[in-house]
């Protein structure tokens, strides 16, 4: 799909945005993270947020699916705002999977156990068939072979990809991943993102979280570049990366580039 | 980049594979092991001279009191058995007859002596009970009926009035049964409830449940065994209405299970605190509930990594069920101490006490070795 047929195809479906952000605000104590955050993610969008550590990048997308929440404003995923209300909760948490930095997986448990976990208990699937289908995902992520070994038997890179396959094992409608390879050794980098590529050619709609700047650059629709808790620039990658507005986002970029 | 550090790498790369694999024999083995941990210096090898010789004497000294110089069996006289044999090697030769004259009363205490093999079967079932649980592959759902049943053979057993078995008061079961008694239900009971007020204690949404187990705990630990003891069978009844009235072992039971979950809901507390808060996040994030996170994901690994505090916690309060002696319960402790306190006997307590020690060791050794034994499955199961 070209960019301009894929951003003709979202802005069809702007009706109704997979995730939608409307002056979010939150404090930790006194500490102000999240600033008047506006943004809208239309279904099947890639969007990458970047900016450096301490931005508040991690704690909205957290509040996306209230690991955290927020103290003002509202967000809206899938059509369902996001309150106290526990049904609520439920409806949101069972669509939309994450991916956390350091995996999370269940270390009592073996990998087909740590996949189809979720699909018996919160979807009532069949034992069996949530093995088949985990099966699938393992085999999506090129790891069936570990099924049966636990999460302590398992390199980093690998633990991440049945991470990944675990969320999917929910059939989520929409995935967010929060620093999924900065866990990771350099060598192990690059499955974890090839799998995320994957994933982002099935036209799953992503958030991302990462400071892997040719990942954005390959998949992302958009890149949101955050700092001290506020949105200050976004865009396509392209145009974001070779002509920033801000200082902010120069600076960020400058320091981001001499790392690598 | 040509620094010297790269080429010392690049040089050592082409060093053939070392080939010695093994350690060469001087250094493994028991003779080695001795030889540097026993024999090193002159100072070492003194010291361990030294050691071996106080050991060899000490228990030579115990086997020849204890077997070679020990008294067997006793003559029966005319006005039961004759002890003088046994009073003239005092504290040369142990005098295990009286093992054999009151080991009956001390496994069961004042339980009628035609009856005694009622008590006898209840504690092989508890001992049977405790190995069928202690199986992995008997982990199911029906364990728990496997103890309905058991538990409630036991109280048939124990009472009787029924199948041509004479009733039984409880005020004259004692003994073994007793301290089994109180030890198995004891920790059945207070294991579940300290799950619950340790869940309780770290609750964030329900401020009120957190601080009624914040009170259970502190309250009941901060008072001695013995107190609640004494309420239970002397307070107690005073606040019940007349004619209602518990059952003095029953109530010793409830006093012991509240202060044993006391104790342990401070054990799973901490297992709880240890694991990270990315493991529950992870089961939000799933849309598993609070339960299903806590009973599939949270509780199994809290309680592995507890297990030899946990087990630290039953081993003690299986010796502590003795004193319930205070309250007029006489559990094995107390009938050995019974046993010894009559004039035939008098003077023979170390016997009585050797043989008890043995019967607790028996017990709380095979829970030590069992939990390490479970241990090492886990950490094994988890490829580390």
């Amino acid at each position: 799909m070209s960019q301009t047929a894929h951003l003709a195809s979202a802005a069809a479906m702007d009706a109704e945005p997979a995730i939608l952000l409307d002056k979010v605000n939150k404090w930790y104590g006194a500490m102000h993270v999240l600033r008047d955050v506006s943004m809208s993610v239309a279904q099947k969008e890639r969007v990458v947020v970047c900016g450096p550590s301490g931005s508040g990048k991690s704690t909205m997308i957290r509040c996306i699916n209230r690991l955290e929440s927020h103290q003002q404003g509202s967000i809206v995923v899938d059509g369902t705002e996001l309150t106290d209300d526990l049904r609520a909760l439920d409806t949101i948490r069972r669509e939309v999977g994450m991916v956390f930095q350091s995996f999370n997986l269940f270390p009592h448990l073996t990998i087909l156990e740590n996949c189809t976990l979720a699909p018996i208990w919160v979807r009532k699937m069949p034992k069996a068939e949530a093995e088949e289908l985990a099966m699938d995902y393992l085999k999506r992520v090129k790891i069936p072979e570990q099924a049966k070994k636990y999460p302590g038997q398992l390199s980093g890179g690998q633990q991440q990809r049945v991470a990944i396959a675990r969320a999917l094992c929910m059939k989520p409608r929409i995935m967010l991943f929060d620093e999924p390879t900065s866990a990771l050794d350099p060598e192990m980098i690059k499955e974890v993102l090839d799998t995320m590529i994957g994933l982002a050619e099935t036209g799953m709609t992503m958030v991302c979280v990462t400071h892997e700047m040719g990942f954005a650059r390959q998949v992302a629709d958009r890149v949101v570049f955050m700092d001290r808790g506020e949105i200050v620039e976004q865009g396509p990658p392209i145009g974001l990366f070779e002509n920033p507005q801000t200082d902010r986002l120069k600076l960020f970029l400058s320091q981001i580039l001499r790392g690598h | 980049m040509n620094t010297p550090a790269s080429a010392t790498v690049s040089a050592t790369q082409n060093l053939p594979a070392p080939t010695r694999e093994r350690p060469p024999a001087d250094v493994v083995g028991p003779w080695a092991w001795a030889r540097n941990n026993l024999f090193a210096t002159w100072w070492s090898t003194a010291i361990t001279l030294v050691l071996i010789y106080a050991i060899l004497r000490a228990s030579l000294g115990f086997v020849e009191w204890a077997v070679v110089n020990a008294i067997w069996t006793v003559p029966q006289g005319a006005s039961g058995p004759d002890t003088s044999s046994c009073r003239a090697i005092k504290g040369i030769g142990a005098c295990w007859a009286v093992i054999g004259e009151k080991y009956r009363f001390i496994l069961f205490g004042r339980f009628p002596f035609d009856e005694q093999w009622r008590p006898a079967i209840c504690v092989a079932l508890f001992i049977g009970l405790y190995i069928v649980s202690a199986m992995r592959r008997f982990w199911r759902k029906e364990l728990v009926l496997i103890w309905v049943v058991v538990l409630a053979a036991i109280g048939v057993l124990m009472w009787g009035g029924v199948f041509g078995m004479p009733y039984v008061g409880q005020d004259v079961w004692g003994g073994l049964p007793i301290t089994l008694i109180l030890s198995t239900f004891g920790l059945a009971f207070a294991f579940p409830i300290a799950v619950l007020v340790a869940l309780g204690r770290r609750s964030t949404k329900l401020p009120a449940v957190k601080l009624l187990c914040v009170l259970y705990v502190e309250l009941i630990r901060g008072v001695p065994l013995i107190s609640l003891l004494f309420m239970a069978s002397v307070m107690f009844p005073l606040f019940m209405p007349d004619g209602v009235n518990f059952d003095k072992l029953l109530r010793a039971q409830v006093a012991f299970i509240l202060f044993a979950a006391a104790y342990l809901a401070e054990v799973v507390r901490a297992g709880l605190q240890a694991l990270p808060k990315g493991q529950m996040e992870a089961g939000d994030a799933l849309g598993l509930s609070y339960w299903q996170k806590t009973g599939m994901i949270i509780l199994p690994q809290a309680l592995r990594l507890v297990i030899p505090p946990l087990v630290n916690t039953f081993i003690a309060f299986f010796k502590d069920t003795s004193l319930v002696l205070i309250i007029g319960i006489f559990d094995v402790l107390t009938t050995g101490k019974i046993a010894v306190s009559e004039p035939t006997w008098q003077g023979f307590s170390t016997e009585v006490y050797l043989f008890l020690a043995v019967i607790y060791f028996a017990f709380c050794f095979a829970m030590s070795r069992y939990s390490s034994g479970l241990e090492r499955e886990f950490s094994r199961s988890r490829g580390r």
